[in-house]
């Protein structure tokens, strides 16, 4: 590929996990817009405050359809205050590491991520 | 796996015709071309053997032609060489270049380092094709104006210019006229003993010759301040040894490319006809720039609700190789600004791709190639928020 991307990027990239949206998701987040370029959703079901299913669609590079694919992966079954902590980093990690100008699109999926669970911690406010 | 190359307007495959004419000047007659000796001399004939071959191919006589390191060295040395030879406080405010919104950067970048310096330059817009409009080219001019600077046909969407009616215009303001002609090469007849063309810019490693060399066409009777200064080497023009392999190299594939002219034309007019019309199979597909007035070679795509660069990556993981119109920065895609010029969004422009053919691609290719690019852009699509809503 034109960037040195790991197995695991590639895998997730080829063959992306929990593509999609929810349709009655109890938060959702979508980050970036169109007009610069990237753009990330992520819909999550929440019950007994853990994550118990995901989905991601992202209009981005490979390392974002990987990230996004990761993240939906890493999150099930986890807390929600387990969740929170999920950092960039943490993603990069599990993918096995990322170039260093394709850092940034792992940035978007735990954005979304943050994004869907205030989301979330807002509706069950209601 | 099958390796299949559509970026020759990147670069081409060395002709082994084009080789095989190099290898002697290596280590056999590697002597100086300036030289006077016999190493030297045998040389300097072949350099001037290649000058000959390079000329003929455009009409016009050697004396015309001096050799660079390349395309992008033929640009600065036309640009800086006209605009340098009068400071920018002797010159009216100008615009003293005019120039086109979607040059290659060696054009483009030029202008903005002379823009620094204090000359001043006009860039023309282009409409949604690529195309200049002439009348505003007219409107542009004015008695300051040294050069106008526009391409022979664009690197991204292959769009050609209407390079004859610009530099007529140009020659009725007593304007000098450079055009970029690097991409233009064995895709479009250029004979310049009939054009109104002052400055012509070639490079070698477009047209089935080596990388690094390439070779600037000049009026005989233009003067221009040299980019180098050193031993005086092409009349003073251009200082530096003469990069004899090279420079024979370059000859050899001026001299292919005009006698395969027709062939490669019509064959590359075939193939990227039916390229084009298999790639409209595809939903929500358009072709980017000119639907005619485009090089022969050029197919270039938009896919609605796919990223370029993830459409790049899956192809290139298949071993296709293709260009995007689009780079990736640090912080956010930066979208070419070819596309942008033709007033595409930033959305649109980053779901370009451009494949470019050339004298090795076969049909069999394009079949090859067909199915995987569709499979890619269904699987981008299932994966995309921009796909469905926008449907
Ligand atoms: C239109 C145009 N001008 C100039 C250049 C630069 O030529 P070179 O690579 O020989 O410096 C290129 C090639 O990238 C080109 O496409
Ligand atoms: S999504 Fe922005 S470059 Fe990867």
């Amino acid at each position: 590929m034109n960037q040195e991307y790991t197995e695991i990027v590639k895998d997730h990239f080829f063959h992306p996990r929990n593509v999609g949206r929810l349709s009655t998701p109890s938060g959702s987040g979508t980050v970036g817009n169109p007009s610069c370029g990237d753009v990330m959703t992520i819909d999550i079901i929440v019950e007994n405050n853990i994550i118990t299913e995901a989905k991601f669609q992202t209009y981005g590079c490979a390392a974002a359809i990987a990230s996004g694919s990761m993240t939906t992966e890493l999150i099930k079954g986890k807390t929600i205050t387990e969740c929170k902590k999920l950092s960039m980093n943490d993603i990069i990690k599990q993918l096995g590491g990322l170039p260093e100008e394709k850092t940034h699109c792992s940035n978007l999926a735990t954005e979304a991520l943050q994004k869907a669970i205030k989301n979330y911690q807002k509706n069950s406010l209601l | 796996m099958k390796q299949v190359y559509m970026d020759y307007a990147a670069s081409t495959p060395v002709d082994s015709d084009v080789i095989k004419s190099m290898m002697p000047y290596f280590s056999k007659t590697y002597g100086n071309p300036s030289s006077t000796h016999k190493h030297g001399r045998l040389a300097l004939q072949a350099v001037e053997h290649a000058r000959k071959q390079v000329s003929s191919c455009f009409n016009v006589d050697p004396e015309t032609f001096l050799f660079t390191s390349g395309g992008t060295e033929a640009d600065n040395l036309a640009l800086k060489g006209i605009a340098f030879q009068h400071l920018p406080k002797d010159l009216g405010k100008g615009p003293h270049i005019i120039t086109s919104t979607i040059e290659h950067p060696a054009v483009l970048q030029t202008c903005k380092q002379l823009e620094a310096y204090g000359y001043s330059i006009a860039y023309l817009p282009v409409d949604e094709t690529g195309l200049i409009d002439l009348d505003q080219l007219k409107e542009t001019i004015t008695e300051d104006t040294q050069l106008i600077s526009i391409m022979y046909a664009n690197n991204e969407i292959g769009t050609i210019e209407p390079v004859e009616k610009i530099g007529n215009i140009a020659h009725k303001h007593n304007v000098l006229f450079h055009t970029d002609a690097v991409q233009a090469v064995g895709k479009i007849p250029i004979d310049l003993s009939k054009l109104p063309i002052d400055l012509l810019s070639i490079s070698s490693h477009k047209i089935y010759g080596p990388k690094g060399v390439g070779a600037l066409y000049h009026t005989k009777d233009i003067t221009f301040d040299p980019l180098f200064q050193g031993g005086g080497h092409e009349q003073g023009k251009r200082s530096g040894t003469l990069n004899t392999p090279g420079i024979v190299g370059l000859g050899k594939a001026c001299e292919l490319s005009q006698k395969r002219l027709k062939k490669d034309i019509s064959q590359l007019e075939q193939m990227s006809d039916y390229f084009i019309k298999r790639l409209f199979e595809i939903e929500s597909s358009t072709l980017n720039g000119h639907p005619t007035k485009r090089l022969v070679n050029n197919i270039h795509f938009r896919f609605k609700g796919i990223e370029g660069n993830a459409l790049h990556s899956l192809l290139d993981e298949k071993g296709i190789s293709i260009a995007t119109g689009s780079a990736c920065s640090s912080k956010k895609i930066q979208a070419s600004h070819v596309l942008l010029a033709l007033g595409l969004t930033p959305e649109e422009a980053i779901s370009s791709i451009r494949f470019t053919i050339g004298r090795l691609t076969t049909k069999e290719e394009i079949d090859y190639v067909l199915p995987i690019v569709k499979e890619s852009i269904n699987h981008l699509r299932s994966i995309s928020p921009l796909w469905k809503s926008n449907k």
